[in-house]
């Protein structure tokens, strides 16, 4: 399993065409507590860069978008329970959405986690 | 952050209090601090949250009679309160209207026995001050004190913080005010503020602020708190953001704000109408208006934020009205709104529809305040 990041400051964990994505600790740490998280349905297709999920503080929604192109597998259930397990787990149990992955060479445009990091 | 930006004079204190600033009505302002929003707004409503508001606008009216009454009578040509009838020592919510009934801003007045001390918007404080001083020169002098610092503490521990500092808040009720010494600092406290608890706002020579400011923090139970958790707190205590929910377009009558008119002021009242747009706002309480400001209580968890369009039906045929305010309430523990309505919707428990990402979410009217007040009367 390889874990890429984006710009926008999602990561992308991928196994073959399947991906899970989420934010990141960085992302997380700059929208507070959140207080609800929702993505588009089971199914959909998104484009890389699309919006494919949403996350809400007090204040302010803001969009997670596809990693890149692909077909949306299923939302992080847990979170309409309890949407602060993003704040506190981002990269583990607080991951938002599953994706099967159109073209996995697309992966290869995205970040690394030194790249990422040195953003 | 851009040059052009003002500071207050709690800045400094601010940043080393760890603030995340950002502009705010043309100043550098914090936005929240290293306890983040939801803690913040939460440990205000359980006990004392200290607020930097020096960016909102202080002016001082004295009557060149030398009596208060005639300030009074002077500002009431502008505003549509009872100020003539605010005794010495009171303060008093009001609103500026344009000749259209529409609302220019909404401030505070009290009456400090020998002039009036009025607190304005950051936004609109220059325009505020230069229409008060066009109408009121001939019978009044006006002083803009924008560089004086203000700050609110806010909680059910505010007064428990504030005695030790200044014991003449203890014998203070909501919306007294007061000229006293806190830290050695001259100060006017008032018993009021801007999130439905008990509490006071402070104002100060700019110079002297953060000695009143550290005073006060050095206190117990007392944290700083932002302008994030400022906006959830006034929203589910239900009161206005001007140039949200309030502005030009508004009067007071569609703004649910006729409470803030009072008796003397109204149809038949000793000093019926007499301010700019007193025809239409006459008008309109007594024949009706087609919308009105309402509060709004979502059933989901998914906040419905500004600018969202209300319908009468879950399928998005019959639009009805606009959020102008939305959030997600942390005491309310669920999202919480206010916006205007169609008049034949507006009545308590009717449900509405909120447009959202495509979808259409329901709510219900709901009255408002959201949260009990902890005002002391």
């Amino acid at each position: 399993m390889t874990t890429y990041y984006t710009k926008s400051h999602e990561w992308i964990r991928v196994d073959g065409d399947q991906a899970t994505v989420g934010i990141t600790a960085h992302a997380s740490e700059e929208l507070g507590e959140l207080v609800f998280v929702e993505a588009k349905d089971e199914g959909t297709e998104v484009a890389a860069g699309d919006a494919a999920a949403v996350v809400e503080s007090v204040k302010a929604a803001s969009d997670i978008y596809a990693p890149v192109a692909g077909t949306l597998a299923g939302f992080n259930d847990a979170l309409s329970d309890d949407p602060t397990l993003v704040g506190k787990d981002p990269e583990g149990e607080g991951w938002i959405f599953r994706m099967t992955v159109a073209n996995p060479d697309d992966l290869k445009g995205l970040l690394t986690a030194e790249q990422y990091k040195s953003l | 952050m851009s040059d052009s930006l003002q500071r207050t004079p709690l800045y400094d204190l601010n940043l080393e209090l760890g603030a995340k600033m950002v502009p705010f009505a043309g100043f550098e302002m914090p936005i929240q601090f290293p306890a983040g929003l939801m803690a913040e707004h939460l440990h205000t409503r359980e006990k004392a949250g200290l607020f930097d508001v020096s960016h909102m606008g202080q002016i001082r009216i004295a009557a060149k009679s030398g009596d208060v009454k005639d300030a009074a009578a002077a500002l009431e040509t502008l505003v549509p309160a009872d100020y003539v009838g605010l005794a010495a020592g009171r303060q008093r919510y009001g609103l500026l209207t344009n000749d259209e009934g529409g609302i220019l801003d909404d401030l505070m007045v009290a009456n400090m026995g020998h002039d009036l001390l009025v607190v304005v918007n950051a936004g609109c404080k220059v325009q505020d001050a230069d229409r008060i001083e066009k109408a009121l020169s001939d019978r009044c002098v006006v002083t803009r004190q924008f560089d004086r610092g203000l700050m609110a503490l806010q909680g059910p521990a505010a007064e428990a913080a504030l005695a030790p500092l200044c014991p003449a808040v203890k014998d203070m009720r909501f919306m007294d005010v007061i000229e006293t010494e806190l830290a050695g600092v001259k100060v006017t406290v008032s018993r009021s503020g801007y999130t439905g608890e008990d509490g006071f706002e402070i104002g100060c020579a700019g110079a002297d602020s953060e000695k009143v400011a550290r005073a006060i923090l050095g206190q117990p139970d007392v944290l700083p708190i932002g302008l994030g958790a400022r906006d959830s707190l006034r929203l589910e205590a239900g009161l206005c953001l001007y140039g949200n929910d309030i502005d030009v377009t508004t009067t007071p009558v569609e703004a649910s704000l006729g409470w803030a008119i009072q008796k003397a002021r109204r149809e038949g009242g000793s000093r019926e109408g007499g301010y700019p747009g007193a025809e239409v706002v006459l008008k309109q309480t007594r024949d009706g208006v087609e919308r009105k400001r309402v509060g709004l209580l979502a059933e989901g968890r998914a906040p419905v934020r500004a600018g969202a369009k209300l319908f009468a039906d879950a399928e998005g045929q019959k639009e009805i009205g606009v959020v102008t305010s939305g959030a997600f309430g942390p005491s309310v523990k669920a999202p919480v709104a206010m916006g205007y309505v169609a008049s034949d919707h507006a009545a308590v428990d009717t449900p509405v529809f909120a447009e959202l990402r495509g979808r259409y979410v329901p709510l219900h009217v709901r009255a408002m305040p959201f949260v009990a007040p902890g005002f002391k009367r």
